[in-house]
């Protein structure tokens, strides 16, 4: 199968430090690609990378195509218009805008939005539609992240710690609808609990002093201990919480 | 505020060119300038075109001392913007406050020359020391905002005349009954051209040892990323208000020097568009070089000064109306200038210089 | 009585000036984060082309439908202004904060020298319809037609934009980026484009305070519009960059101390106590009274 998204040999200098040396991997066409590593490790600023999203004064080098698309040097909102959906860390929902504002500004032009998937998923988001995004729960602020990127039909979504600081019940929860969402749409996920890395993922990428230190089936990664804990130093920075 | 564009470090290292005739005279090179500006005044030289007169008339003298006070003020204005990253639209007022604080204690309170000048001084200091440590606890484009505001009120209290102190929109002319003979009369303009060029060379070697000092290195810090000097353990707030400090303290000195060289004080100098010709200067100079913000302001006076001449010239008005227009307006001219230098010369005319030498190596290689 | 409520409505149409000013400026730097010193050159764009439409275009003049007529003519000169301003100069340095408010810096230096290369340094004397050179009888007071005049096309203007804020796609863009432009971009959406709006929305609010204060103050000079400036970077910072209600507040708290104090205090003293309410504002809400944080 050829690979939905391929990176090859991704550096990011930001503010004089080489954050990302020269890090290849392939996010494949169906299912979820997580991308592992420690803290500070360069994940986020991968996707942020792969959006066009490093901060000015940052030097990106290496070569990013999705189905034979070059995608360095393209301004983000022409990604994101053509089908790469973005739900970031800390969710960064309009906390002064509502709900329903929230949704309206995703709406992509010529792209019909598809409401009923996003209520259908999240009736919660029709019933809260006037509330200000700022007084929605964490959980519920992460819904709408997501909704947001399924109002279209992406490519390829990217998706940043959506379980960062929520609650256990609801951590649950947001692993049963990227479930459901990775059966339409290839998704990279970062994600540092491993109990919704092992229920979700089908390949892994382990980042490590910014290179790539391990990709693979990500059942044997998890399968092997040892493996799992030389890589991701299990028990000191990640967390393992039931979903 | 920290992604201001430095002008790249002279590339010497990079390539060792052949050790060139004079370069065992460089570091000797300032105090050549200095010892040359110092014996100019007994020049008769003319320089049609460049000056009106011969070099040691008073005209002449009088438009040096005025550059070289800006000069000084630009680098000593570099000191915040340049060097610690601060965008201050407010130094007008401390220059002000040199310039009215002696012109009022010597007319107004009959205070001999050197007293008014040093309660001018430390008066100039300790309002920098106070309004700074309220606008510093803003950053960024608020600081920029905040000392503007209180730069405004100097404006208006100068020209609203309060307690009948200032002399309003009119201005206050020096009362020379207070000030020793030989700063009085158009004879004596060589020795304000001499203060003047002290003075310069004050402020020179002070920004240069500050910015050398471990304080110096502290200030490129904050202008670099304030947050990696906060996790060192310093408190950058109080860097910050020592280089606002002593970089009012500096204008208030030229304040004294103008004051005298002017002959009293008039209230367009309170006004922001003083401290926004500053900006432009440092800019044009290029900021956070040891002369570029020097030379920036001196060429700024001395343009600002000639092209009103020029823009009166002949040569001028026998141009069309379209182009006569502007071209007799220096701060048009001097303003365009300015922004296209933003656009294509980011180092300002200190970076330009590293240029040429980086394209002469480059031909001389060949 | 009549003292009282005239100062409160000469108060009120000088809130106006400010506040025609200031919304765009906070506007502005809500979403690009440009710092605008440009932005009095609009305003003098406003006044200078009502004035010169006033004369010249067929049609305008200093009555009726005509002066409307001029008006508007300045008020389209200063947002066509603007939105070039914004393409030709701020875009090329995207997201560099520091240059722009350079660029802008100078644009305004050689803005103003070149109106006083074109129409002189001195006053020229404004058109306006006779209606508003008289006074209305409020409450005893009476009150500058001119000055109601403002207060009128000030609000006016305050419900046009926040209807646009709220009711419209690009308003919806506007809202969003003030908070966080980045992920506007996330979402597909070309924020420089709404970057131009905004800019041409304050020009054209600037020009009309171009065009109607030269009506307030019988006359328009090149050096207007700085001076305005620098209140209204006040009125700015207090009521909260980004915020347009909180430059609506703001301007009203600023023009109404302001005119208090000058008349029952020294005049000059209520400039000074407008700066005081800055700096306790700053010391007590960093983040102005509503709006995003004000350290940048």
């Amino acid at each position: 199968m050829t690979a939905v998204l391929t990176v090859r040999d991704l550096s990011v200098r930001i503010a004089g430090l080489h954050i990302l040396q020269g890090v290849s991997f392939d996010v494949a066409p169906t299912g979820v690609t997580v991308l592992l590593g420690r803290n500070g490790v360069g994940k986020t600023t991968t996707l942020r990378a792969i959006l066009g999203l490093t901060p000015r004064g940052g030097e990106v080098r290496g070569e990013i195509r999705m189905a034979e698309q070059r995608l360095t040097e393209r301004p983000t909102h022409r990604l994101v218009r053509d089908g790469l959906g973005y739900v970031p860390e800390d969710r960064c929902v309009f906390a002064g805008l509502t709900v329903a504002e929230n949704l309206r500004l995703a709406e992509r032009r010529g792209v019909k939005p598809a409401y009923d998937r996003v209520y259908e998923l999240f009736p919660e988001l029709l019933r809260r539609g006037r509330q200000r995004a700022g007084s929605l729960s964490g959980g519920q602020q992460q819904m709408l992240a997501i909704g947001r990127v399924l109002l279209s039909d992406n490519r390829l979504l990217l998706i940043d710690e959506p379980t960062k600081g929520l609650a256990p019940k609801v951590v649950t929860e947001v692993a049963e609808v990227l479930e459901r969402v990775a059966v339409t749409v290839p998704v990279l996920l970062v994600e540092q609990n491993l109990a919704v890395v092992r229920r979700l993922a089908s390949d892994a990428v382990v980042l490590a002093a910014g290179r790539v230190a391990w990709s693979g089936d990500a059942a044997r990664l998890l399968g092997e201990p040892e493996l799992t804990r030389s890589l991701l130093g299990v028990g000191s920075h990640t967390r393992e919480v039931s979903a | 505020m920290t992604d201001l564009d430095v002008a790249p470090a002279p590339a010497a290292t990079a390539a060792p060119a052949r050790p060139h005739r004079w370069a065992a005279l460089r570091p000797w090179t300032p105090l050549l300038a200095l010892a040359l500006a110092a014996v100019l005044p007994y020049s008769t030289l003319q320089l049609p075109g460049v000056f009106d007169g011969p070099v040691n008339s008073p005209g002449t003298l009088h438009l040096l001392a005025v550059c070289l006070i800006f000069g000084a003020l630009a680098a000593g204005y570099d000191l915040l913007f340049g060097r610690t990253g601060l965008l201050s639209f407010g130094h007008a007022l401390y220059f002000a406050a040199g310039v009215y604080g002696t012109d009022i204690l010597v007319t107004r309170a009959g205070l001999p020359l050197w007293q008014a000048a040093l309660l001018a001084l430390t008066g100039g200091a300790t309002l920098a020391a106070l309004l700074g440590a309220v606008a510093l606890r803003t950053a960024g484009i608020a600081f920029a905002m905040v000392t503007l505001a209180f730069a405004q009120v100097g404006a208006i209290l100068v020209a609203r005349d309060f307690g009948g102190l200032t002399g309003g929109e009119e201005g206050l002319p020096l009362d020379v009954a207070g000030v020793p003979a030989v700063f009085v009369g158009v004879t004596n303009t060589v020795n304000l051209y001499w203060l003047a060029l002290a003075y310069l060379a004050l402020v020179v070697f002070v920004v240069h040892r500050v910015s050398a000092s471990p304080t110096g290195r502290v200030l490129a810090g904050i202008r670099d990323d304030e947050r990696r000097i906060g996790v060192l353990g310093l408190d950058p707030y109080r860097f910050k208000l020592v280089a606002f400090t002593l970089s009012g303290a500096l204008a208030a000195g030229g304040g004294v020097i103008y004051c005298l060289l002017v002959g009293g004080a008039s209230p367009h100098i309170t006004s922001s568009e003083l401290t926004l010709s500053l900006l432009v200067m440092v800019v044009l100079g290029g900021p956070a070089t040891r002369w570029g913000p020097v030379i920036g302001g001196m060429l700024y006076m001395y343009l600002d000064h000639r092209l009103t001449a020029f823009g009166s010239s002949s040569t001028v008005d026998a141009l069309p109306s379209v182009l006569s227009g502007p071209l007799s307006q220096p701060l048009f001219v001097l303003g365009t200038v300015f922004i296209l230098a933003v656009y294509f010369f980011p180092g300002g005319l200190a970076g330009l210089t590293t240029r040429l030498a980086t394209l002469r190596r480059a031909l001389s290689r060949r | 009585m009549s003292t009282i409520v005239l100062l409160t409505l000469t108060g009120l149409g000088l809130a106006a000036l400010y506040f025609l000013v200031a919304s765009g400026l906070s506007l502005v730097f809500g979403l690009a984060d440009v710092l605008n010193f440009a932005h009095g050159l609009f305003l003098s764009v406003g006044a200078y082309g009502t004035w010169w439409a006033a004369q010249h275009l067929p049609g305008a003049g200093a009555t009726g439908f005509g002066f409307v007529l001029a008006v508007a003519f300045g008020v389209v000169a200063g947002a066509v202004v603007a939105a070039l301003v914004e393409l030709v100069m701020i875009r090329p340095l995207y997201s560099r904060t520091i240059e722009q408010v350079l660029v802008t810096v100078g644009l305004s230096l050689a803005g103003v020298a070149l109106l006083q290369a074109t129409w002189g340094a001195d006053p020229r004397p404004f058109p306006r319809p006779a209606w508003t050179q008289r006074v209305t009888d409020v409450l005893g007071a009476k009150v500058p037609n001119s000055g109601l005049l403002l207060i009128v096309a000030a609000a006016a203007v305050l419900a046009a934009i926040l209807l646009f804020l709220r009711y419209t796609r690009y308003g919806l863009v506007i809202r969003a980026g003030v908070e966080n432009r980045e992920m506007v971009t996330a979402l597909g959406i070309d924020v420089r484009k709404a970057f131009t709006l905004v800019f041409a929305i304050g020009g054209a609010a600037a020009a009309l305070a171009g065009a109607l204060g030269g009506v307030y103050f019988g006359s328009v000079s090149p050096g207007q519009g700085g001076s305005l400036l620098i209140f209204a970077f006040i009125v700015v910072v207090i009521g909260g960059m980004g915020s347009v209600v909180g430059s609506a507040y703001a301007a009203v708290a600023v023009g109404l101390l302001q005119q208090f104090v000058n008349y029952y205090g020294t005049s000059g003293a209520g400039d000074v106590c407008v700066v005081a309410l800055l700096a306790i504002v700053l010391l007590l809400r960093p983040q102005g009274i509503a709006g995003k944080a004000a350290t940048a």
